[in-house]
């Protein structure tokens, strides 16, 4: 074989402006095993049933090959154990129940919906700062400085630590992609440090809240119990944490980037959504499944041999899911390669799906909503200064680095 | 004429009669505007009340989060109908092509639905029944009743049958602080349609939550004092329970009374209907202008051997209608069989239970995930070495792969490791269903009807 | 406005009742209850919540329904909802 594989190509830099039609090529076989054993699913019904398969696992600890290149996860061998998203149940489902507790229903409702004013004044602080609207970062200035404000001050974590944490996660999502083979011990090891750094800092804040408890989600997690799921060890809340603090705005810093550009390459929808903010509701799902923030799932296996689409998969084989592919599955949407938030039935893969479905899907939907409405009610006249934008460098956490943009002024 | 000229005119002039205004009915209706007809639509109905949804009556309605005069159905679209509300139908005529109602009025029409559900099996002493206090619970108006009259504080509540509903009754009651007593005359709640060992969940469930629960017990006789109003329940056991409000919670009887003597195949277990909804008569022959769909009807089904199941669902109610409507305005040839794959979900004690296929026909059942400790845990039920129903306590997003064995008469036990297995899962064991002979309180799924020993069939249902 | 939720769907993900914490409700971890006749107050929330659910179980009125239907009562065929 002369071409490198298809996930070597999604994986390679020069194609993350646009893995799209790599992805329709990979759908043609819907299951492809990799030359090194791994197995690729791109399609949705399969992707789907294979996230409510109770023979599929999270847990690294049932690879037949452990990720020695350490393919998606720095945890798997950190010296940290993992936490509950690199876990099967009970023991995955014990932690979510748990985290879940000060989170959301049923025991914190009105939590997130509580936090609506909170999301509102620091979008308009962001807007506001802006300054120089000649030429501005949509990143930088808005996109990641928002959800690290929130998820910061959700947890109990103080936002002028961020300059400290953001150098350890930079390092961890640099360590998702998979990059077989250039220098993989290094990669591990500096991933590890990272978050063990990571995990000490939190460790720290803890203790704080140990013996001072404030009504953020750190204090809550330390202090709280369970009901007949008791309380969480103090190893338990630093992996939760770390989690929360890494899922809770890499993600959503992707999906407010990544829908700010398709929205400047869909004038017309911008234009609507600048005289309707509700507007922003299908146009987030539709971005979930358009451009989601989370590409693939790496490094899932299976516990026995599983036949999918006539083929195979090992017991033990490493399996990447594809949702960005199954998101543009014409064999489940039609017209897929169109943004449309219309199109009525969007029911995307962007959050996942079965017991692993994302845990801030709903803190992530107003985020998003919120912050793409009023960018398109405040920013007068935007354009794009570069299309395509630089991106970041995960294939899995894909996003644009840098959104150059230019704008006539800020509407009060 | 030709059919094809026939349907035409069916589409775009003709008379459809829905009898039965709740959930299938309505979703029949407006399956039948989407799909084209312009011609008259006539729903009818017993209840005074256009279409409203029965599951939230035992639910938040009795916890008292919603009112049950506020249940009415959404619509998918405009169905632009002649509503006969608070009108039975008393007769069917089927050789004039007339529905008789209680007012004297006769409807006309080219193609019929009948969608006339189920009722409360009322408690069989008349007399004891008409007490005050004594209630059922299936109509909006049952609902209003008892809600009223637990709000007034009742001492003690009694509910007669631990089936699903019976179950959530005294759930919503726990949950109001109301001491309750249930009696079920099988050894376990739900046990009919779950079986012993799931129904030992149950039980501790209920008993854990200060649910007083005698099991293997019958009530004998229902007392009143000189004002008429319900005291004390008197027990097989010889023990009596003293109560100001009794819930009958004994399953459900079809309504199919009013089609007595018209030549249609309808009777107590229903009107038996073909996988394409079309009614038989008592010849045993398919009529081709009248339909059956929700609980009133049992029809074929092909996964489990052909055999006629009337399912008490909701999900049932709404496929077999849109699929009943699709089929009335179609030639043979584009018409669909009803093969959907019986579901059901309960909420009691805080607990979401649901289940897939035909778990009473199980005879034994493994615990594929978690445990029955716990209280969360999926069950699957197997029969002949197929895997047959599956069960899920707060496990529910598991639930479509079992769905999928189901549907592709996957071996039983399953033999394939899954997350989640415990000790519990080492082993299949006896699902312990009760004696058919011994009638439990209100199973959901009844079978009956010719069985095939052996039939397998190649079954491959829409997605979504 | 009126709802329903197809129950059969629903597995649990609670986005609804993140999303609109008073129409919606988690009861225990994976049962839900809701008011099927919410305040039209809520319709911009129950939006949400319908746009948001991963299994898209939330149905809402797509017309709008017959005058007085709320009061529910129709006592005789001539007082029954007529639709346009």
């Amino acid at each position: 074989m002369t071409q490198a594989s298809l996930l070597r190509q999604i994986i390679d830099y020069s194609n993350r402006p646009n893995p799209y039609p790599l992805y329709a090529e990979l759908r043609n076989t819907p299951v492809v095993r990799e030359p090194d054993g791994a197995y690729v699913v791109s399609t949705y019904w399969e992707i789907e049933s294979l996230l409510h398969d109770p023979r599929v696992s999270s847990d690294a600890r049932n690879l037949s090959v452990p990720p020695t290149d350490d393919l998606s996860e720095p945890e798997a061998q950190s010296a940290l154990p993992p936490s509950f998203i690199r876990l099967d149940p009970p023991e995955h489902d014990r932690l979510r129940r748990m985290a879940n507790r000060s989170f959301g229903p049923p025991h914190s409702p009105r939590r997130i919906n509580d936090m609506r004013g909170e999301l509102a004044e620091i979008v308009t602080g962001l807007i506001d700062g802006i300054g120089d609207t000649s030429r501005f970062d949509l990143v930088d200035q808005f996109s990641y400085p928002f959800p690290v404000t929130v998820i910061c001050r959700l947890l109990g974590v103080p936002r002028e630590d961020e300059p400290r944490f953001r150098t350890w996660v930079d390092t961890l999502v640099t360590g998702l992609d998979p990059r077989r083979g250039d220098d993989e011990a290094e990669r591990n090891r500096v991933s590890n440090e990272a978050r063990t750094q990571l995990g000490m800092y939190l460790a720290g804040l803890v203790e704080e809240r140990r013996k001072k408890p404030g009504d953020d989600m750190l204090s809550q997690l330390t202090t709280g119990t369970h009901g007949a799921d008791g309380s969480m060890t103090t190893i338990e809340v630093i992996t939760t944490s770390v989690l929360l603090l890494i899922a809770g705005h890499e993600t959503t810093v992707n999906l407010i980037t990544n829908g700010m550009l398709t929205l400047l390459r869909h004038p017309e929808v911008l234009q609507r959504l600048r005289e309707d903010p509700a507007y922003s509701v299908p146009i987030v799902e539709e971005l979930l499944r358009y451009e989601p923030p989370v590409q693939l799932l790496p490094n899932r296996t299976v516990l026995t041999d599983v036949d999918i689409c006539g083929v195979t998969i090992p017991k033990g084989a490493s399996l990447w899911l594809v949702v960005a592919s199954g998101n543009r599955d014409p064999k489940r949407f039609s017209d897929p390669e169109t943004f449309d938030p219309d199109r009525g039935d969007i029911q995307h893969l962007g959050f996942g799906s079965g017991i692993h479905s994302c845990f801030g899907a709903p803190l992530a939907r107003l985020e998003a909503q919120l912050a793409l409405s009023e960018l398109a009610r405040r920013l007068d006249n935007p354009r794009l200064l570069e299309d395509p934008p630089e991106y970041r460098q995960s294939a899995v956490l894909r996003g644009p680095r840098h959104l150059a943009l230019a704008c006539d002024g800020i509407r009060p | 004429m030709s059919v094809d000229g026939f349907l035409q005119r069916l589409r775009s002039e003709g008379r459809i009669v829905v009898v039965g205004a709740s959930l299938a009915g309505l979703r029949a209706a407006e399956t039948l505007r989407a799909e084209g007809f312009t011609g008259t639509l006539t729903l009818i109905g017993d209840e005074p009340y256009e279409p409203y949804d029965r599951p939230p009556l035992s639910k938040q309605v009795l916890l008292g989060r919603a009112s049950a005069e506020h249940t009415a159905l959404p619509r998918r679209r405009a169905i632009d109908a002649e509503w006969r509300l608070g009108v039975p139908a008393t007769g069917l005529d089927m050789a004039a092509k007339r529905v008789r109602l209680a007012d004297g009025d006769e409807v006309p029409y080219d193609r019929l639905l009948i969608a006339t559900g189920v009722r409360a099996r009322p408690w069989p002493n008349e007399a004891e029944a008409g007490l005050d206090g004594v209630f059922v619970l299936r109509t909006r108006d049952d609902a209003v009743a008892l809600q009223r009259r637990l709000a007034e504080e009742p001492r003690r509540v009694f509910v007669i049958g631990a089936g699903f509903t019976g179950s959530e009754i005294a759930s919503a009651c726990h949950e109001r602080g109301l001491p309750v007593t249930v009696a079920e005359r099988g050894d376990a709640p739900l046990v009919g349609a779950l079986g012993g060992v799931v129904g030992r969940v149950a039980a501790e469930l209920q008993r854990e939550h200060g649910v007083d629960l005698r099991t293997g017990v019958m009530v004998t006789r229902l007392e009143g004092d000189s004002a008429g109003r319900v005291r004390a329940a008197h027990l097989s056991d010889g023990s009596e329970v003293e109560a100001d409000v009794v819930v009958v919670s004994l399953g459900a009887t079809r309504n199919t009374e009013w089609l007595a003597g018209s030549g249609l195949g309808a009777g107590p277990r229903g009107i038996a209907c073909d996988a394409g909804c079309r009614a038989f008569d008592i010849r045993g022959i398919v009529t081709d202008d009248i339909f059956v769909a929700g609980d009133v009807a049992r029809s074929p089904h092909p996964l489990f051997g052909y055999q006629f199941l009337s399912l008490e669902h909701w999900g049932n109610a709404v496929s077999q209608a849109e699929i009943a409507a699709h089929n009335m305005l179609s030639d043979s040839v584009d018409r669909r069989p009803h093969m959907w794959v019986p579901a059901f979900w309960s909420s009691q004690f805080g607990v979401s239970i649901k289940s897939v296929g035909v778990p009473s026909m199980g005879t034994e059942i493994l615990i594929a995930q978690g445990a029955l400790a716990e209280r969360r845990f999926t069950g699957v039920y197997g029969y002949q070495g197929r895997v047959i129903g599956a069960v899920t306590f707060d496990q529910t997003r598991w639930l479509e792969f079992y769905q999928h064995l189901i549907e592709t008469t996957a071996p039983f036990p399953p033999p394939f490791p899954t997350v989640d297995r415990r000790s519990d899962g080492q082993r299949p064991l006896p699902a312990d269903f009760p004696d058919p002979s011994v009638p439990t309180h209100g199973p959901t799924v009844t079978l009956s009807g010719y069985s095939p020993a052996d039939r397998r069939i190649t079954f491959t249902p829409g997605r979504h | 406005m009126r709802l329903v939720v197809d129950l059969n769907r629903c597995q649990g993900y609670a986005q609804c009742a993140f999303l609109a914490p008073d129409v919606f409700a988690m009861h225990g971890d994976e049962s839900l209850l809701y008011n099927p006749d919410a305040d039209e107050a809520q319709r911009e929330y129950v939006e949400r919540a319908v746009a948001a659910c991963p299994v898209q179980a939330i149905l809402v009125d797509q017309v709008e329904t017959p005058a007085g239907a709320a009061a529910g009562a129709a006592t005789s065929a001539q007082e029954a909802p007529r639709e346009r």
